[in-house]
């Protein structure tokens, strides 16, 4: 079974963030293949490394990270979304002549192409969001 | 065919849409905020009792718990945790959230 995971939420919103990361945790254990997941919309906030939450509480950007460097998770970031947002990667910055980038490590830009090429390839596609 | 329902039905109408749309057969889970239209007695308990003639209705454990309504949930939703969560959508050809 082969999973697209959709976020369209920002972390520390509601929950869709946080039940994501769980529901993607579950698919993993499960011994099911998270093909990508996607973050679109507001759900590109999930990605910038600058997040600093307080240190009791969960980093939600950091634990997606680390899940995709323990499973080796393919996390694409809408570039356009992800432009209104002010998320960017190096590239990105330049392209787009500004003074810094913020991608967390894990992530990579893309496009919506991705999202369905994740829905046609994938088994399900799950979406959270707001 | 799987429907997931994030949002309370005293908050929005995705709960009632939802039901509306739902073939017989098809299963619903409530998670999140959505888990409050799983409290007994409450104003729309009716009517999704009345739905669960038709249909399978399941709540999020742990969403239910951290709203502290294990003990109000209504005799005939099902309880699962993340792993069921999974395996519902396994288990149904099509997801779809109703956001």
């Amino acid at each position: 079974m082969k999973y697209t995971i959709q976020i369209n939420e920002g972390p520390y919103t509601h929950q869709a963030s946080d039940s994501a990361y769980n529901f993607t945790k579950a698919v993993l254990e499960k011994g099911y293949e998270v093909f990508r997941v996607f973050f679109y919309h507001d759900g590109v906030n999930n990605a910038t490394r600058l997040t600093t939450p307080p240190q009791d509480d969960r980093n939600v950007v950091n634990r997606w990270s680390e899940l995709a460097a323990a499973h080796d998770l393919d996390l694409v970031v809408c570039v356009a979304a992800a432009q209104r947002r002010g998320i960017a990667d190096a590239e990105e910055s330049q392209r787009n002549g500004k003074d810094a980038d913020n991608l967390a490590p894990g992530f990579r830009i893309s496009g919506l192409g991705q999202l369905i090429e994740g829905g046609i390839i994938s088994d399900r596609l799950v979406v959270f969001g707001d | 065919m799987l429907h997931i329902v994030n949002k309370s039905p005293f908050d929005k109408n995705s709960l009632e849409s939802c039901l509306s749309c739902a073939s017989d057969g098809s299963a619903v889970l409530l998670y999140e905020d959505g888990v409050y239209g799983a409290i007994k007695g409450s104003t729309y308990a009716e009517k999704l009792q009345s739905a669960m003639s038709n249909i399978t209705v399941y709540a999020l454990e742990p969403d239910v718990k951290a709203r502290g309504i294990a003990d109000k949930v209504i005799d005939g939703i099902k309880l699962v945790d993340y792993t069921g969560f999974v395996e519902l959508t396994a288990d149904n050809e099509v997801v779809n959230s109703w956001l």
